[in-house]
């Protein structure tokens, strides 16, 4: 009999949080600042400079601990976790270890079978790396390189990891979650957690066993995949590679991979030549956090329904699909207050989903009460007013009135002498269609379209002009 | 004429507030009087131009970062280093309008007890240039002891700031740890360093130490002072409680000068109304050692990390950035960073963090409860600040346990974050000895008062006999 | 407590000390002698007792979330042994390591 290969998940996330300043210092955080312009002694690591704790990055730390229900530790520590790289200004990073702010939590993932619940292990506040380049190789990345660059200004920017249980069965799964995850981040205004631009960055950590096992077999990280679809890529690789070995009768090792997201391989990192010792100890120049009981109380009334809560929610009064795209695309407060101001559900949903998205409207500019209009009268209105509505519907002051006056015309009293005259203006055209050049049918309806204003119904026209040119 | 051997930065102030004499003039005496002897006692390793003024000008040690001044903590491996920041305390120092003489020798990294441990080579004491001035602070205590400052700063780890003052008969203070920023100090281990003033008086260390101390924005382990610094001017020292551990008697290697000099100013204490009685310290003095070389080795070996050839200091070319690194760090760090580096990353390893570092942060905890517990019953704790007398420089080069044993006393109280002051006791074999006052936390005024009343009665003359 | 050649070396790894071989020959004899000296903090029975990282009592030390102005270019330049544009420059590190 074959075994069946259940996937065992756990992740490390890492979110850039969107602080003003830096972690340790008060250098001004984020990007787009010219090369080592936003450095001091402190992120430069000058001798004796000293750090001193960011409140507002342990503020928001706490927070997001409450909002995925962690127990908030009465006292946490910073640590000093020793390594040398040359992104590593201090010879060390300054993170947690044994003390961090948050245990224990965890994030309710729906799914069509059911609600997952995910285990948070930990989320700690440590401090980011600077960036080094790697010029002059093949690659530009790993092995060749002339010379190694470094750029501080990313150097001890604030970094929250949040460390998940192993409760992740599969691709999809994963990929829920942490859709579902960034929208939590997101909606506490604590990171932008865009993948694209690294303040959202994910590790796997993945294993396989036999369907109904409960055991945990040698795992393998995997390292950059930045996009959501990548990480599902990159587990669904990792797991093949494992299942294949295990029914080979071979033994996985621990590794690390990085996913290469254009030939979809796992490349291997390169091992070190001695084991990890990153001698963590506490860091003395820092001293211990409490956070006070106001302050958790304080953000903790700053929380409202966690987005999973409302998947859920919305779930039943949709479908889950659908659910999850508004609440995880930050969507569904417009879709909630759209439909109450008359709209159909399901056309709202797709509506917002599709059209005002595909548009590149922000939902938060768009007046609810004017897009409820527009949905309802979304097939009585030709559609590229309705596309012009959509797409002008979050200018400020924006009424669907001048869009809702262009009702669509289908009716064949009103648009047949219009067609005719267009035949009539057009022989050449009319002999090269009979004569079987069919695309020229569009020429026809675009005729009408324009000598209309756009108010007729495409559909209407095109059977109409059929129905004369061969009739 | 200006005698630099005898003025005090006290008397100094008040010349130049007087208007009789300026900050610069006053610079120029002392830069005057390292030109003619500190190529003998080589006190400083750089010599600075007067930039402030209306203060008492100020000797630092190199440890100090002074923006626009190398600053090279002793080492090679920051040869060329010249900060673009200023420390807390130089700048506190700058506000007063206390120009900088110059930046004092140091063993490297403040790790050593004799300055023989300097990339740039060893002080001598001004009561005897064959002899070593103390370390790590030696720089400092030699220069305030051979007249080339009225004062200096220091930073004292397990006694780098008591036991050379001890050795080149000044007065000097270890205070009580947060009281003073270390921000811009150049880190040996953070728990345990302390920024202080060493002088010729107690009142000129008192006057320091209120420009220096307080809270700092900059460094998270300091605190607001809970009251304003007394300069002291009682000569009693009645209502004051002093305990002698007990175990001082019993240690090995106290030189009978030594303990003779210790034994006549708790004599004088007790004329001068002091209660002394006999206090218990049996773990700081079996195991304060232990505790120290391994809590202060382990933060080093992680505050020395930052020494990569990356952003500042020379560096070895290799073809690879490891190996650039490795190269630079073993040509850069001297004998005694290395073995504390290698001591402390095996104490902070994995499988040894418990028995070694783990352990010696829970002794540190008896540490505390048994200074509290003996503070508790008096005032002060007096000690011999040092075992010995001024040693021949080279006699303990060879030994790093024998240079280890000058500390055997000051590392204690070092270790509970208490304030230390220490003060000469008289001589023995024609050097200076030193009295340790270890006091409660924030107990620097009664240091200062008792201090102060100790030294109007022994009546040291801090001016080295030879130069006279 | 005795340290072997290796462990030293392994040691110097860690800490990136590219020691010699009369180094690493006296660091195994110095280090071994004051590991004898120090492992006598392990005579104690400690399990009781909490350890100290620090004699402050202090908690909650923070700044606010306000930029400071940053060093000029030059400033955080000034120092670097190699540098490349506004970039410092080391030699090639071969991309991130990890343990076998």
């Amino acid at each position: 009999m074959r075994t069946t290969w259940e996937t065992v998940v756990g992740l490390e996330i890492h979110v850039q949080l969107k602080t003003r300043t830096k972690m340790f210092c008060r250098c001004a955080a984020g990007y787009g600042a010219g090369e080592n312009t936003q450095t001091c002694p402190v992120c430069l690591g000058f001798p004796g400079a000293l750090p001193v704790m960011n409140r507002t990055a342990i503020e928001w730390t706490v927070k997001l601990g409450l909002a995925l229900g962690c127990e908030i530790a009465p006292r946490a520590v910073f640590a000093r976790k020793n390594y040398f790289y040359p992104d590593l200004p201090k010879g060390y990073q300054i993170s947690q270890y044994d003390m961090p702010f948050c245990t224990n939590g965890s994030m309710i993932v729906p799914l069509p079978e059911g609600e997952l619940t995910v285990g948070i292990v930990r989320a700690h506040l440590e401090e980011d790396a600077a960036k080094s380049v790697h010029v002059g190789g093949q690659t530009g990345r790993i092995g060749g390189a002339r010379t190694t660059l470094v750029d501080y200004n990313r150097g001890g920017t604030p970094l929250l990891e949040i460390v998940t249980a192993p409760d992740i069965h599969s691709s999809e799964e994963a990929k829920r979650f942490l859709l579902l995850l960034r929208q939590t981040v997101v909606e506490l205004g604590i990171s932008d957690a865009e993948m694209e631009k690294g303040t959202l960055r994910v590790d796997a950590n993945v294993s396989v066993r036999p369907m109904g096992s409960d055991e945990l077999r040698t795992r393998c990280e995997i390292k950059n995949m930045n996009s959501f679809n990548y990480i599902a890529r990159g587990i669904e690789a990792e797991v093949a590679r494992q299942i294949a070995i295990w029914e080979a009768g071979g033994e996985v090792k621990q590794e690390t991979f990085d996913f290469d997201a254009g030939s979809g391989t796992l490349t291997p990192r390169r091992s070190k030549e001695e084991a990890d010792d990153y001698r963590y100890f506490p860091e003395p120049d820092l001293v211990p956090v409490e956070p006070p009981a106001e302050m958790i109380e304080r953000l903790r009334a700053e929380l409202s329904e966690p987005p999973a809560a409302r998947v859920v929610r919305l779930g039943k009064e949709l479908d889950l699909e659908r659910a999850l795209v508004l609440v995880t695309g930050g969507l569904d407060a417009l879709y909630a207050a759209t439909v109450a101001a008359g709209a159909d559900q399901l056309a709202a949903s797709n509506v917002i989903a599709n059209n005002l998205v595909g548009a590149g409207v922000d939902p938060a500019t768009v007046d609810a009460t004017e897009l409820a209009r527009l949905v309802s009268a979304r097939e009585r209105i030709p559609r590229a007013a309705f596309d012009e509505a959509i797409a002008k519907s979050g200018d400020p002051g924006f009424t669907a009135d001048p869009f809702l006056a262009l009702e669509v015309v289908s009716d064949a009293s009103e648009l047949d002498p219009v067609i005719e005259a267009i035949i009539a203006a057009n022989p050449g055209q009319v002999a090269a269609f009979r004569g079987g050049k069919e695309g020229l049918l569009g020429f026809f309806v675009g005729q009408v379209m324009k000598e209309t204003g756009g108010k007729a119904d495409p559909r209407a026209v095109s059977d109409l002009v059929r129905d004369k040119l061969l009739g | 004429m200006i005698d630099t051997l005898r003025l005090t930065a006290e008397e100094g102030l008040a010349l130049i507030e007087g208007g009789q004499l300026s900050s610069a003039e006053l610079h120029a005496a002392y830069i005057a009087a390292a030109g003619e002897r500190d190529e003998e006692l080589h006190a400083y390793l750089r010599l600075c131009e007067a930039t402030e003024s209306g203060g008492v000008p100020i000797a630092l040690k190199d440890v100090i970062s002074t923006k626009g001044v190398e600053t090279t903590a002793g080492s090679k491996i920051l040869a060329g280093y010249v900060p673009v920041f200023d420390s807390t305390v130089a700048a506190r120092c700058k506000a007063a309008g206390m120009p900088i003489i110059g930046k004092t020798n140091t063993d490297e990294f403040a790790m050593g007890s004799s300055t023989e441990n300097s990339a740039y080579g060893p002080s001598h004491n001004p009561w005897d240039p064959t002899r070593v001035p103390g370390g790590s602070g030696g720089g400092t205590a030699a220069a305030v002891s051979g007249g080339l400052a009225p004062w200096g700063l220091g930073s004292d780890t397990g006694g780098s700031i008591k036991q050379p003052s001890a050795l080149c008969g000044n007065v000097g203070l270890r205070p009580t740890y947060g009281t003073v920023s270390r921000f811009g100090i150049v880190a040996f281990a953070s728990s345990l360093d302390q920024i202080g003033p060493v002088a010729k008086t107690v009142r000129d260390v008192a006057l320091l130490y209120a420009i220096i101390a307080g809270r700092d924005a900059n460094d998270s382990t300091t605190v607001e002072l809970p009251g304003a610094v007394e300069l002291p001017t009682t000569e009693s020292l009645s209502d004051v409680r002093i305990g002698i551990p007990k175990q001082v008697w019993d240690l090995a290697g106290i030189e009978p000068g030594v303990r003779a000099s210790f034994e006549a100013a708790i004599e004088t204490a007790r004329s001068l109304g002091a209660e002394i009685g006999e206090c218990d310290l049996p773990l700081s003095f079996d195991y304060g050692m232990a505790c120290y070389y391994l809590i202060a080795p382990a933060e080093a070996s992680s505050n020395l990390a930052r020494y990569d050839g990356v952003r500042y200091g020379p560096r070895v070319d290799a073809p690879t950035y490891r190996e650039m690194v490795e190269q630079t760090r073993d040509a850069g760090f001297g004998d005694e960073p290395k073995r504390r580096i290698m001591l402390g990353t095996y104490a902070l390893s994995a499988g040894y963090y418990d028995a070694y570092y783990g352990q010696a942060q829970r002794v540190r905890t008896l540490l505390i409860r048994e200074h509290r517990a003996a503070l508790e019953q008096f005032d002060l704790i007096a000690t011999p600040t040092s075992p010995t007398v001024a040693f021949p420089i080279g006699d303990r080069a060879a030994d790093p346990l024998a240079m280890y044993a000058c500390d055997v006393m000051t590392i204690p109280s070092c270790l509970a974050g208490l304030p230390g002051l220490n003060i000469p006791s008289g001589l023995s074999e024609g050097l200076p000895v030193g009295l340790q006052l270890i006091g409660s936390q924030f107990g620097e005024n009664a240091l200062f008062r008792a201090g102060h009343a100790l030294e109007r009665a022994i009546g040291f003359d801090t001016v080295p006999e030879r130069l006279r | 407590m005795a340290i072997d050649r290796e462990t030293v070396l392994h040691v110097a790894r860690l800490a990136r000390l590219d020691l010699t071989e009369i180094e690493a020959d006296r660091l195994t004899l110095e280090l071994g002698a004051i590991l004898e000296a120090v492992s006598k903090v392990a005579e104690l029975d400690l399990a009781d007792v909490p350890p100290t990282s620090h004699p402050l009592d202090l908690v909650n030390v923070w700044a606010d979330d306000d930029p400071r102005p940053s060093l000029s270019l030059d400033e955080a330049l000034a120092n670097a042994p190699a540098r490349e544009g506004d970039l410092f420059r080391v030699p090639p590190s071969h991309g991130p390591e990890v343990s076998a």
